[in-house]
């Protein structure tokens, strides 16, 4: 308690200053009324909606995938509009379609932790080509439980789940580099390392001694994206924040934010506030490659899963990989250096052309530009400033371009909008400053509401940004829409930014807590996406291509129903012979062939969620009848005109009953109204 | 027949293959829920339509108002058409070869029979599917029969369907109309060739 008294007592100063500084920020806005005012809609374009309206039917310009943060999921937006358009699960069980209850899926949320079906995702990240974001695949992280996912952009729904080895809050992931060579995922925590993929049980105390991060670089697999973990770099027990790759001269360099240089264990807010400056770690990905593939790598086992959706069966399959390859820092001379960044700094943001590094010190007073080809300079000169486990630090006026002085309180993030300019959030003064890159002058400022972390420009991370529109993602919503409890749902803000002056054009709503979003032109994912799979192209095991060919089965304890669902009637509709404690496997496929017609199947009583079965797939229930009786099953998403009657009955029998296995639809032998095999 | 003669016939037996590589009919389907449309294409030898399974999802459709389902099987006449198809190809170019005028005409008025009887008996297949409908079909409506255009648009139910003859269907139309000019054009020629025959006859 002591301690904790006298910690307080130094931070004081501290927070005076930024009461101090938050004041200074009042007055200096106080003099431009046009650009910040205290009424909320006076920052609102007065041709706001039209610059969003897209009228009924019509498509939006852009598809933008914002992160669910703590609901595990991704959200589809559609820009400007701001609606809607899907949200895919990917660490989290989702009872709208069956996503991690059905036995097909079940796998994707296995981790050496078992069966762990939530997940907090942070970062979506497009896949690329020459440095362009290219509408394949969208991979994002899981925060807590270490995971880095890959969802298909054909389907939309998430196909790969890898597990991290050696890692704790995987949060600077995952960054792909201009070709997808390499998807990066750097450790959040560092963790005292057991060697065996696992942590060692050591006291606290010893952090300094024990504590390492790991940095992992994932291969993707040009043409199909399936991932893989090369090898692991492990790096100093600071704290990992976030990345950003290099593009252009930049493009062999991945840079990671650290925190936490002080490598304490306990109390971080104040523990972990204390340097003036933490790091920027900057790691050359392509030399990191180079020495793996020499034998610089040493292996060392691992425990840890690897999930993958198979593209014909839609059934997902875990494999346990048992070991992993690290390098040492040490041993790779010219691979990361460290560059002193002030203080606490969490975005690192990397300019369009690839020259600048732009480091967002959340409790720095101002937002500090490192040069690429400084950085380079400083390296050949070997301006070094000590070094940190053989890593050297490059000076800090060495490597820097210039700060931009007074840009708010509390930078979080910044994009570029490919015209010179870049945007940060402040967080603490709730605004979007408008600064340019060549003269680190401040061009405009709007009030956001409130508390921004992300902000978004379309491509804003990429070569050519397209800078029409930006997202900023918000903390905190109160009063920006009707109340609705203590939980508001978090806001995203559309600002139009093709002229001088940033414009608000739209406030919505989104699911869970956005973290960072991506966003690309529509034309760029819409052509390809999947209206149905094709029947012929089914692979699982249980399917059922033809009504002609249902079949139910017993074996010991366990009853399989091999079934079918078409508009607007299962095959079969009567089902006897269960007895209780029957596991029964209800295996549904979908034989329709048309787009947007899924079918569900639910079971009175059944412990876990419907599934809904897409046209042309198999899925399977999983039910365990504790009683006997009559129960009904039935088809969840409104199909058709009939839908209503598109139902059937399990008659379940004791345990020990002679009920024989019977099972039909209709008095006659089901002739089907369309045979799938017919052409 | 002179030379140009011949091959026009020729031309008029082969364009005949046009059937075989575009549909000879196409019925459209469009309603609410299908903004895209649904085609049904009939070819000499097969039912398709604009997607992979667009039989399917017409069956799905009519089976609510009880219509039996549409199999390629179910027609008879995709197995003999082809051979039909083939049988006139082949003896137009024989025709061409021999170049007896008046065997163009037997051609021509047989090919001409043949596509009406394809016309009747298309229309009689719509007509046995449009009404021959179970009495046991969840949707009925008092008096309404589904038999859709033989050419045209008509409205059934939320379904507007269009019957238009497809490309293959230009095959017939310039047979008919390539060997008719070859018969048209080979009656000079025609004369001519009797005179010499008879000069040649005289002279020997
Ligand atoms: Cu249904």
């Amino acid at each position: 308690m002591e301690t904790l008294i006298n910690k307080l007592k130094k931070a004081a100063p501290r927070a005076t200053l930024l009461m101090a500084l938050a004041a200074g920020s009042t007055l200096q806005s106080c003099g431009d009324p046009d650009t910040k005012g205290n009424a909320k809609d006076d920052a609102v374009a007065s041709n706001a909606a039209e610059a969003v309206y897209v009228a009924p039917g019509e498509h939006d310009e852009l598809y933008s995938f914002l992160s669910g943060g703590f609901n595990g999921q991704v959200s589809v937006y559609g820009l400007p509009s701001g609606r809607l358009l899907k949200i895919i699960p990917v660490f989290t069980q989702f009872a709208e379609n069956g996503y991690g209850y059905n036995e097909e899926s079940k796998a994707m949320l296995q981790t050496s932790h078992g069966f762990v079906p939530w997940d907090d995702l942070h970062h979506p990240k497009l896949s690329r080509t020459d440095g362009m974001a290219d509408g394949r695949w969208l991979f994002v992280n899981g925060n807590n439980t270490p995971r880095v996912a890959r969802v298909d952009l054909k389907t939309f729904e998430t196909v790969e789940i890898m597990e991290i080895p050696n890692s704790a809050g995987n949060h600077c992931s995952p960054y792909p580099t201009n070709n997808n060579e390499y998807v990066l995922a750097g450790t959040r925590f560092s963790v005292p390392l057991d060697m065996k993929g696992g942590t060692q049980d050591v006291s606290l105390s010893d952090y300094k001694d024990k504590f390492r991060g790991s940095i992992s670089f994932i291969k993707v697999d040009p043409e199909h994206g399936d991932m893989e973990l090369d090898f692991q770099i492990l790096v100093p027990g600071f704290d990992y924040d976030l990345a950003n790759g290099g593009k252009g001269p930049s493009n062999d360099w991945v840079f990671f934010t650290t925190y936490n240089t002080e490598k304490s264990a306990t109390l971080k807010e104040l523990g972990a506030s204390q340097n003036d400056r933490d790091y920027l770690a900057a790691i050359n990905w392509k030399l990191a490659a180079k020495y793996a593939a020499e034998g610089k790598a040493k292996e060392m086992p691992a425990n840890y899963y690897h999930n993958k959706m198979d593209h014909g069966s839609h059934t997902a399959k875990s494999t346990v990989k048992k070991t992993v390859r690290y390098l040492l820092p040490e041993d790779c001379p010219g691979m990361m250096y460290l560059l002193p960044a002030p203080k606490s700094p969490h975005g690192i943001d990397v300019d369009p052309t690839g020259e600048y590094m732009v480091v967002n010190g959340k409790l720095a007073s101002s937002l500090p530009v490192f040069s690429f080809s400084k950085m380079q300079k400083a390296i050949e000169d070997k301006d070094f400033d000590g070094e940190v486990n053989g890593i050297p630090v490059l000076k800090y006026e060495s490597v820097l371009k210039g700060e931009v002085k007074e840009p708010g309180l509390g930078p979080l993030h910044t994009e570029f909008d490919g015209k010179g300019n870049a945007y940060s959030t402040m967080f603490v003064s709730s605004e979007v400053v408008k600064w340019s890159l060549e003269d680190l002058q401040v061009k405009d400022r709007m009030p956001v509401y409130y508390s921004p972390g992300h902000l978004m420009i379309p491509g804003g991370d990429t070569r050519e940004p397209y800078g029409k529109y930006m997202v900023v993602m918000n903390k905190i919503t109160k009063d920006r829409f009707l109340p609705t409890g203590p939980e508001l749902m978090h806001s995203a803000q559309l600002i139009d930014i093709s002229g001088e002056k940033m414009k608000m054009i739209l406030d919505f709503p989104t699911v869970a807590e956005p973290h960072y979003a991506q966003a690309i032109k529509a034309d760029l994912v819409a052509p390809n996406s999947v209206k149905f799979f094709k029947l012929d192209e089914n692979t699982h095991p249980e399917a059922v291509k033809n009504e002609k060919d249902v079949s139910m089965t017993r074996n010991g304890r366990t009853v399989k129903v091999n079934m079918t669902s078409i508009r607007s009637h299962f095959t079969p509709d009567n089902i006897e012979g269960v007895q209780v404690g029957d596991t029964v496997l209800f295996h549904v496929t979908n034989l329709e062939q048309d787009w947007d017609v899924p079918h569900g199947f639910a079971v009175m009583g059944a412990n876990n969620a419907e599934t809904l079965i897409m046209p042309g797939a198999t899925q399977t229930l999983r039910w365990v009848p504790k009683q006997a009786g009559i129960f009904p099953f039935y088809c969840t998403d409104f199909c058709s005109a009939l839908h209503q009657e598109m139902q059937g009955y399990v008659r379940v029998s004791p345990r020990g009953s002679n009920v024989p296995i019977t099972f039909s639809t209709g008095e006659k032998k089901p002739v089907p109204p369309a045979s799938a095999s017919v052409n | 027949m002179k030379a140009y003669n011949k091959i026009l016939m020729i031309v008029a037996a082969l364009s005949l293959g046009l059937l075989f590589l575009f549909p000879m009919w196409k019925i459209y389907l469009e309603a609410p829920q299908y903004p895209e449309g649904l085609e049904l294409h009939i070819w000499v030898n097969k039912l398709a339509g604009s997607s992979e399974s667009v039989l399917q999802n017409f069956n799905i459709l009519n089976h609510y108002i009880g219509m039996e389902p549409i199999h390629a099987e179910s027609f008879k006449e995709l197995k003999v058409m082809p051979y039909v198809i083939a049988f006139f190809m082949v003896t137009g170019v024989i025709i061409a070869l021999i170049g007896k005028r008046r065997l163009v005409l037997y051609w021509t008025s047989l090919l001409m029979v043949a596509g009406a009887v394809g016309i009747a008996d298309f229309y009689m297949w719509l007509h046995k599917f449009g009404t021959n409908l179970n009495p046991e079909a969840p949707i009925k409506v008092p008096g309404m029969t589904y038999i859709p255009p033989l050419l045209g648009n008509k409205q059934l139910l939320n379904f507007d369907a269009l019957s238009l003859p497809g490309l293959g269907s230009l095959g017939v139309f310039l047979a008919v109309l390539l060997a008719g000019l070859v018969y048209y054009f080979s009656r000079r020629s025609a004369a001519s060739s009797a005179y010499t025959r008879h000069l040649n006859s005289v002279l020997v």
